[in-house]
């Protein structure tokens, strides 16, 4: 069968590349920021905080582009679903640069200071939701509803962790009122990588969505 | 939405041409229905089967039930001169007669014995502004139906069909012809009338199918593929065929 739409196939194909390459970036800038909390590197936060603007750039590009196609090739059905799906994948990608770019933020307001304990659980957290945004861009990629879900059940995980650290960081304030400025910070990153996993879980929300046209509550 | 229209296992064959296959339907009253599908998918043919216009052509031969209103339109006792009067056609081309504008309109009326110049001028008015031309032709109702443009001549035709208050308004590529503007204004017209007309449409144009219509079937190859409400079947549809023509795959 004849076909008419190389023009439209390539745009949704580019918008496809830029979603995957906006998430590998915010895969390795929440991955940085952790490790910059781990190292204590307050020159690894200053060069993450900077960066922020290119995921910023990224979306842009993503939402003109969209724009371009809704406009140009009238979209229905699956291709239009496509490009809305873009849009809100690329902008919960923006939020997760942001919230990477706010625990390095932190880094920078522990002023390279010893820590009050060492940092085991928020990598573990961090990891998740890495490996999270991994599986949702695949998902996407592959139009893997069955990995949209399972990658959303791992934000149960990331939860639990981060009520046991908020936890702990509420005793380590009680036993001395000079850790509570640090553990405060610790919470902060604590509650950042939390959203984090909130907003990968909206991506594999945004991936059912383009498959089967229906929107589920994946963060039930 | 009660039903109108309903197609019952409906088979239509040109000679050896199958080109109906074992169509079932229904169409629902007061809303615009829209026909969708590549050239030679029998949607036109359908459409003609609902005022027996395929009569005309010679080897048709129909199979199956077609009711309006519970009534076999295709049965013995139907005269097809009262199926007409309640089943409106406008065309592609405008085709108005070569009269005056005020004439087109009462032509019908007159034809079904109406006489009286008072009820003319009435159901002249009425028409007109039902086919929202009224306030652009009204100081020159006498002029020649000729000399309007193309979008106002398809306006003149839905009001003359209008004029013998139908039931129902069939749309056979009704803006294929017109410029962009005079197409809007047809399409704003259609939603006017669907509160009190059933209009059917074939179309191919499918972001008219998605903007005008309540209901929208799909045709491919002389069958129904799908029939949804207009939003279900532009934004997800069930079948993949659809999914492929709307998309423009194929077509």
């Amino acid at each position: 069968m004849m076909t008419f739409r190389k023009e439209f196939d390539q745009g949704l194909e580019q918008l496809n590349q830029w979603l995957v390459e906006m998430g590998e970036f915010v895969e390795q800038s929440v991955e940085k920021a952790i490790n910059s909390l781990k190292d204590n590197d307050q020159e690894q936060a200053k060069k993450i905080i900077a960066d922020d603007v290119k995921v910023n750039e990224m979306e842009e590009r993503i939402l003109e582009l969209g724009l371009k196609l809704i406009a140009t090739q009238q979209p229905v059905a699956k291709d239009l679903r496509r490009i809305i799906a873009a849009f809100r994948i690329a902008n919960d990608l923006e939020r997760m640069g942001d919230l990477s770019r706010d625990i390095a933020n932190a880094v920078l307001r522990l002023q390279g200071e010893p820590l009050i304990k060492p940092i085991i659980d928020l990598p573990r957290m961090g990891e998740i939701a890495r490996n999270m945004t991994y599986e949702a861009i695949q998902a996407y990629v592959d139009e893997n509803v069955d990995l949209a879900y399972k990658m959303a059940k791992d934000d149960d995980q990331v939860d639990a962790l981060y009520s046991q650290i908020s936890r702990e960081l509420v005793l380590l304030m009680m036993e001395n009122p000079r850790n509570i400025a640090q553990a405060q910070v610790l919470s902060f990153v604590g509650r950042y990588i939390e959203r984090y996993g909130d907003h990968a879980t909206n991506i594999g929300e945004s991936v059912v969505y383009l498959v089967t046209g229906k929107r589920p509550d994946l963060n039930a | 939405m009660s039903t109108l229209i309903e197609a019952k296992d409906l088979n239509l064959f040109y000679t050896d041409f199958h080109a109906l296959k074992n169509v079932n339907l229904t169409i629902p009253e007061k809303a615009v229905t829209a026909f969708i599908g590549p050239s030679g998918c029998g949607k036109s043919t359908l459409l003609r089967t609902l005022n027996r216009m395929n009569d005309m052509i010679a080897g048709t031969r129909i199979e199956g039930k077609l009711t309006i209103s519970g009534t076999d339109i295709y049965s013995q006792e139907v005269d097809v001169e009262t199926l007409r009067k309640k089943v409106g056609m406008v065309f592609q081309q405008p085709n108005p007669f070569p009269k005056s504008i005020y004439d087109n309109i009462a032509y019908g009326p007159r034809l079904h014995g109406i006489k009286s110049k008072q009820k003319l001028d009435e159901i002249v008015e009425t028409s007109l502004k039902s086919a929202a031309l009224w306030n652009e032709v009204k100081d020159h109702l006498k002029r020649s139906a000729l000399s309007i443009s193309g979008g106002q001549q398809q306006r003149l035709c839905i009001a003359r069909a209008l004029a013998v208050n139908p039931d129902i308004l069939l749309m056979d590529e009704a803006t294929s012809a017109l410029d962009p503007i005079s197409t809007l204004k047809i399409e704003e017209l259609v939603q006017d009338l669907r509160d009190k007309y059933t209009i059917v449409m074939v179309t191919h144009n499918m972001h008219q199918a998605a903007r005008v219509s309540n209901q929208t079937v799909f045709f491919l190859n002389g069958e129904v593929v799908e029939y949804d409400d207009t939003e279900k079947l532009f934004s997800n549809p069930e079948d993949q065929r659809t999914e492929d023509y709307i998309s423009g795959r194929f077509g």
